[in-house]
């Protein structure tokens, strides 16, 4: 089923919330990983979700929350490591888990959560619910060992997961020509014994339909779908890490950043549709939101020593930590 | 039926453990590589198949598969059978399940159960017959219990699966056919985190634990004929250590011998040997011993594997020593 109005509008709300978010970031507290050019295929992909879906995301995992709803204040706290943090600022830039969303870990182990996502999927259909479990992954985790284990059980089991691959081309300065013998990720699914799907990522209503088509077939019981989102990071692997040789050509940057934007291919197709107005309200809405998340994040308590060992087990114990701590 | 009993070996009572909770608790599920063939065989005539699960041969996935079923309202038991597997499964059990809770800040819980078997004195050399207690315990976040009798395999195991942290269980192949009474009681738990006093002394401590609990008994019983009275204390859990016990015992004795099947640097006997020596320093009348195995790797060849791991005359000599 295509996005209603109303739905188009939290679309593009959504994507300009990551792309806020991130902008201020930059301007504020410069750390991590950016989704900034991937909003299209996150959104897309979590538009086709419910509250009660799961999520695993990566180290760069800003946008998996934002995309899945989640508030934004508790996350820029814990960009900042406040107490108010989503995490109380023990998780932090590479960590955006937001359980109340459905997400149940951004690992910055790369390819950790295809077994998380999996597992999330085996309890559903043990505890027989008609939840979905999502796993977003990157271009490079596809070539942990994690992926082929996982796809395997999921495909045997006829587990209710969707691999959702964000290929934005390089994992950090390696491109996908020069480190998969199949370029084309989504081709491996027949491997598995499930659908393999391709789409553009940067059209963020594209993402959507397909992303809808394996939602519904696992809600109905017919197992996993392996999905490959072509897209692009507009900045660098992380905002901390030196790059000191030139792996992509300015060109193809300055191609995507001019003609492939998301958000900016977005708002043409919502003009088409809606009044002006209704999408310069939501982007002074979202402007004025990241300024409040900063506020909210600076004006916010550190977390103590305290609430390191309150966060390591479930019931208080006098584990042998105790000692080290001074 | 509280107070009833049933002769079980070690490996029954861990069956009949998993029986109970899987009859109590509709989340507990098993997860393992032939398990409908091996250990679960007779489970698989009464629960429904979807909560036991014949993984294929994928200890990292299968593992992080329970885990991520952990995380998501069941409490898997993943069956990782030999413990020298788990170092396919590590990055699953030390990056997320030991770590999901803390850097979520409290929001994620991770109920998740891994047993895995201890398979030395077996003929099975290197690659199958370690004893890895150590290297999980520098990783904060798990509980690492380890029994030595078939009514503590019983009540712990039932008390991991009921905890609502990762719980790693290693099980001792040499144990396996032991039997003993077992509570038949289907609450009977033995609480993570307390160690037993399997044998009361006065003159020197044996502080041991899973398959060195015998040898440490048998010594103890040589040495009474000595006149010489030793103290058995099975630290039934590694994480957290009851040190208490433990140091309550050597305030008694002045005297400390460990006994453990790890290799020697930094084992479970080495972390014993620290807690002792900073907090029970004052007490101690004589060097602490720590017998281990070697740092050397377990053969095929049965008669030198045998001499690898400390038995009854190596405790004896050991207790002789600081006598």
């Amino acid at each position: 089923m295509p996005l209603a109005p109303a739905e188009q509008l939290e679309c593009y709300s959504r994507m300009l919330r990551i792309r806020k978010f991130e902008e201020a970031i930059i301007a504020h507290n410069p750390v991590g990983h950016l989704s900034i050019g991937q909003e299209g295929a996150i959104v897309g992909a979590c538009m086709a979700l419910r509250d009660d879906d799961y999520v695993t995301g990566t180290h760069r995992s800003h946008g998996h929350p934002i995309g899945k709803g989640a508030d934004l204040l508790p996350l820029m706290a814990e960009i900042f490591g406040k107490r108010t943090g989503i995490c109380k600022g023990l998780g932090g830039s590479m960590h955006l888990t937001d359980t109340s969303k459905g997400l149940i870990c951004e690992s910055a182990i790369v390819g950790g959560g295809f077994p998380l996502a999996t597992g999330a999927g085996l309890s559903i259909q043990v505890r027989k619910t008609d939840q979905v479990s999502l796993c977003f992954f990157g271009d490079g985790a596809a070539n942990e060992g994690t992926f082929h284990e996982s796809l395997n059980m999921a495909a045997v089991w006829k587990l209710p997961v969707i691999y959702f691959c964000e290929n934005n081309g390089y994992a950090v300065t390696t491109s996908v020509e020069k480190s998969h013998g199949q370029p084309d990720i989504a081709k491996r699914a027949d491997g598995y014994g499930m659908p393999g799907v391709i789409v553009d990522g940067q059209d963020v209503e594209a993402v959507h339909k397909v992303t809808q088509e394996a939602v519904d077939r696992a809600r109905a019981g017919g197992g996993p779908t392996l999905i490959e989102a072509k897209t692009y990071r507009f900045d660098e692997h992380s905002n901390r890490l030196a790059i000191p040789i030139k792996y992509r050509e300015d060109e193809e940057v300055a191609h995507w950043r001019g003609t492939r934007d998301p958000i900016a291919l977005y708002r043409a197709v919502l003009l088409a549709h809606h009044p002006v107005s209704a999408i310069e309200e939501i982007e002074a809405a979202v402007t004025k939101l990241a300024e409040e998340a900063v506020q909210f994040a600076k004006d916010s308590p550190e977390p103590d020593m305290q609430d390191l060992i309150d966060s390591m087990y479930s019931n208080p114990i006098h584990f042998p930590a105790d000692a080290g701590i001074a | 039926m509280r107070n009833a009993t049933e002769k079980l070996s070690y490996l029954q009572a861990i069956v009949q453990a998993q029986r109970e909770e899987m009859r109590r608790d509709d989340s507990v599920i098993l997860m393992g590589e032939d398990i409908a063939v091996y250990g679960a065989q007779s489970l698989f005539d009464e629960f429904d198949e979807s909560r036991l699960r014949n993984c294929p041969l994928s200890e990292l996935g299968f593992t992080g598969v329970g885990i991520g079923a952990a995380l998501t309202g069941l409490r898997p038991v993943v069956d990782l059978t030999i413990a020298s597997f788990l170092y396919l499964a590590s990055d699953q059990i030390i990056n997320q399940a030991a770590k999901l809770r803390f850097m979520t800040g409290g929001q994620l819980k991770v109920p998740i159960v891994v047993r895995c078997s201890t398979y030395y004195n077996n003929r099975t050399a290197a690659q199958h017959a370690d004893r890895p207690y150590s290297l999980l315990m520098n990783t904060p976040g798990l509980k690492i219990v380890a029994p030595a009798t078939a009514s503590d395999a019983k009540g712990l195991l039932k008390a991991a699966i009921r905890d609502d942290d990762p719980v790693i269980v290693f099980e001792d192949i040499t144990l396996w056919g032991k039997k003993e009474e077992v509570p038949c009681d289907e609450d009977y738990l033995v609480p993570i985190g307390k160690a037993d006093v399997k044998r009361p002394g006065s003159d020197v401590t044996i502080v041991a634990f899973a398959g060195t609990v015998p040898p440490a008994l048998a010594a103890a019983e040589a040495l009474s004929k000595d006149g010489i009275n030793a103290e058995v204390v099975d630290l039934r859990t590694i994480v957290p250590m009851d040190k208490e016990t433990i140091l309550r015992s050597v305030a008694k004795t002045g005297r400390l011998v460990i006994v453990d099947n790890s290799h020697r640097v930094g084992s479970v006997a080495s972390e014993v040997a620290a807690i002792v020596s900073e907090e029970g320093f004052d007490s101690l009348r004589k060097p602490i011993q720590r017998l281990t195995a070697p740092a050397v790797h377990v053969p095929y060849n049965a008669r030198l594997e045998k001499q690898l791991f400390p038995g009854k005359d190596a405790i004896v000599a050991a207790v002789q020593r600081i006598m």
